[in-house]
């Protein structure tokens, strides 16, 4: 069955906390299979996006609609289909990577052998029995990221998955998330890293002060505004002064 | 595994492995029930040391079968020397000194332990009496019986068992709930798990069994070492409402660790704060010893706290032998205090640290 509706359906989110307008007014679309960076400098709004998108935030105006539902109110039958990878430390205390997953797995519904094999498809099968506190930076991400497959999700969203990592993981996570994509998933991608976004993302949107400045290809991006690469791009688009 | 046993496997899994809340929080209640049942093992019987000093007719014409009966309590030491004698009692090593001087019984005695004084002079005016009955040879005119309220078995096992089974209840219960709040919250399973198709009810019911579980098994283990002859504790007809008392007493005290985990931002301010909470409560409520010797207002400030009236129903059924009684109105009162408190919790609740 296909189903033409877009991964990701962004129409005029508002956020407001206090005097602060963290989000004002964002529109964007992701299609089907799309691999998608939401790039932003520090308080950019890009958390608060993020958060209304996949249904931690009730937005104060506008809406998202993932794979056709909206995100808010909270859907259970909408979160078997979509994937969230929060931060690398979002483990239960004291288990081991496999008890890990297991538990992931089973608020899935999800039985203990295709958790079994995630963990091997991300190459922690020999880390199985580490605890979460023992595993490096790169492993801790790989398991973060199978956690956050282990249902098979159609959609997936992944927080700044490479941050603290050495290039050699760095490296091994792009490989991974690559194959996610190809295997026919829209990911949705929050980074730092230029550099990241520009081998990874299809389309990235750029947002500074609470709007999307700029949303298209890298490449399109680049020659547009005649530059070298995307982190000119971005350096331009929102300015060289400091963020908290 | 469906989500609510998988849940409650992760919790029980990450409470066993952290050796430190195992300790504090299972072993170490425990730990004051052995010493202080060991401690306070037989205190109805108090026996004292007498040295007497010369002859003293009503002790040493006393006969054979009641002086026997005497030695329970009474241990008499002869001596030549009264100096000597006196400063035995001065200092701790006997409880009275006794001579006869001119048909007149003297008896000395410290006044650094009310306890004893008052033991050992009872004890002198009624040999003295039964000596001055007997020398009339006539039947004594008025006699006096007493006896204790409680059962024959009342030790000091049976008022300490529900007092510091009651404190190890309300430190498990608060300290898992705090704990798994501001653990889950800093480490954003909180936002993990409201991403997942699980039930909040799924999530909280899995905390609430653990906690159940948890607290009977102290309850096994408290009733267990109890039970054992060195301590010797009875269980009267309705112990076993002690279970429904305990589950109340459960969800009261994790609603104070809810309130606590909603307010802290780390791990260790909520340990903190359960402390400052949990310790004082547990004096006021006469955990560890009674509470009638304290002042009027710290008694009627106990009548707010859980954990008086948990420890004073543990201890009517486990140890007074009441019934339904005495438990029904502290049941409903602990559930309404945990509704009142997990009311307040779910105002101050918060998804993040910021």
């Amino acid at each position: 069955m296909t189903d033409d509706t877009a991964a990701i359906a962004v129409e005029g989110l508002r956020k407001r906390y206090g005097d602060v307008q963290a989000v004002d007014g964002v529109t964007f679309e992701v299609r089907r299979g799309e691999f998608y960076g939401i790039l932003g400098p520090n308080g950019a709004g890009k958390t608060t996006t993020m958060e209304m998108i996949e249904g931690l935030r009730e937005p104060d105006e506008g809406s998202a609609r993932l794979l056709g539902q909206p995100s808010w109110p909270r859907d259970p039958a909408l979160l078997r289909r979509i994937g969230v990878q929060l931060q690398a430390s979002a483990f239960f205390d004291k288990l081991t990577a496999r008890e890990q997953i297991h538990t992931f797995a089973a608020l899935y519904g999800v039985g203990t052998e295709r958790a079994d094999a995630m963990l091997e498809s991300v190459g922690l099968a020999e880390k199985r029995d580490v605890r979460d506190n023992k595993l490096s930076g790169g492993q801790a991400q790989r398991l973060s990221i199978a956690c956050a497959l282990v249902h098979d999700p159609e959609l997936l969203f992944l927080d700044e998955p490479t941050t603290g990592l050495d290039p050699q993981a760095r490296r091994n996570l792009w490989d991974l998330l690559r194959q996610i994509n190809s295997a026919g998933r829209t990911v949705v991608l929050t980074t730092h890293y230029l550099d990241e976004a520009e081998t990874l993302c299809d389309r990235v949107a750029i947002m500074d002060a609470g709007r999307i400045l700029r949303v298209g290809r890298p490449a399109d991006l680049v020659a547009e505004l005649g530059v070298h690469n995307l982190e000119d791009v971005f350096l331009q688009l929102t300015g060289r002064e400091y963020r908290e | 595994m469906t989500a609510f046993r998988s849940l409650s496997r992760a919790m029980t899994l990450g409470l066993l492995r952290d050796r430190t809340a195992v300790f504090f929080t299972l072993l170490f209640p425990l730990l004051f029930l052995a010493l202080f049942g060991a401690l306070f093992q037989s205190d109805s019987l108090t026996k004292s040391t007498w040295v007497q000093v010369g002859d003293v007719a009503v002790l040493d014409d006393m006969p054979d079968e009641e002086l026997a009966a005497l030695s329970d309590v009474l241990t008499l030491v002869k001596s030549a020397d009264r100096e000597a004698a006196l400063e035995d009692v001065r200092q701790g090593d006997a409880d009275a000194a006794v001579w006869e001087e001119d048909g007149r019984i003297e008896m000395r005695y410290s006044a650094a332990d009310a306890t004893t004084a008052g033991t050992v002079q009872g004890l002198m005016q009624s040999i003295v009496q039964s000596a001055n009955v007997a020398a009339t040879g006539q039947p004594p005119a008025f006699e006096l019986a007493t006896d204790q309220v409680e059962d024959k078995s009342v030790k000091p096992i049976q008022y300490l068992t529900p007092g510091l089974l009651g404190w190890a209840i309300a430190q498990g219960a608060a300290y898992m709930s705090a704990f798994t709040l501001v653990n889950w919250r800093k480490k954003r399973i909180l936002r993990r798990l409201w991403l997942a198709p699980v039930s909040p009810g799924t999530v909280i019911g899995a905390r609430v069994g653990v906690s159940l579980a948890i607290a009977f098994l102290q309850v096994a283990i408290f009733v267990g070492v109890a039970c054992i002859p060195f301590y010797g504790l009875h269980l009267t007809g309705y112990w076993w409402l002690a279970l429904p008392l305990v589950a109340t007493g459960t969800l009261a005290f994790m609603s104070i660790g809810l309130l606590i985990g909603a307010w802290a931002k780390t791990e260790e301010a909520a340990n903190g704060a359960l402390q400052l909470v949990i310790l004082p409560m547990a004096f006021v409520s006469g955990s560890f010893f009674p509470n009638d010797a304290m002042p009027s207002w710290l008694r009627t400030l106990s009548n707010i706290l859980p954990l008086k009236h948990l420890t004073q129903a543990l201890q009517d059924v486990l140890s007074r032998g009441q019934g339904w009684g005495a438990a029904l109105p502290t049941l409903g009162g602990l559930l309404l205090f945990a509704a009142v408190l997990t009311a307040l919790a779910s105002r101050l609740f918060r998804w993040d640290d910021a």
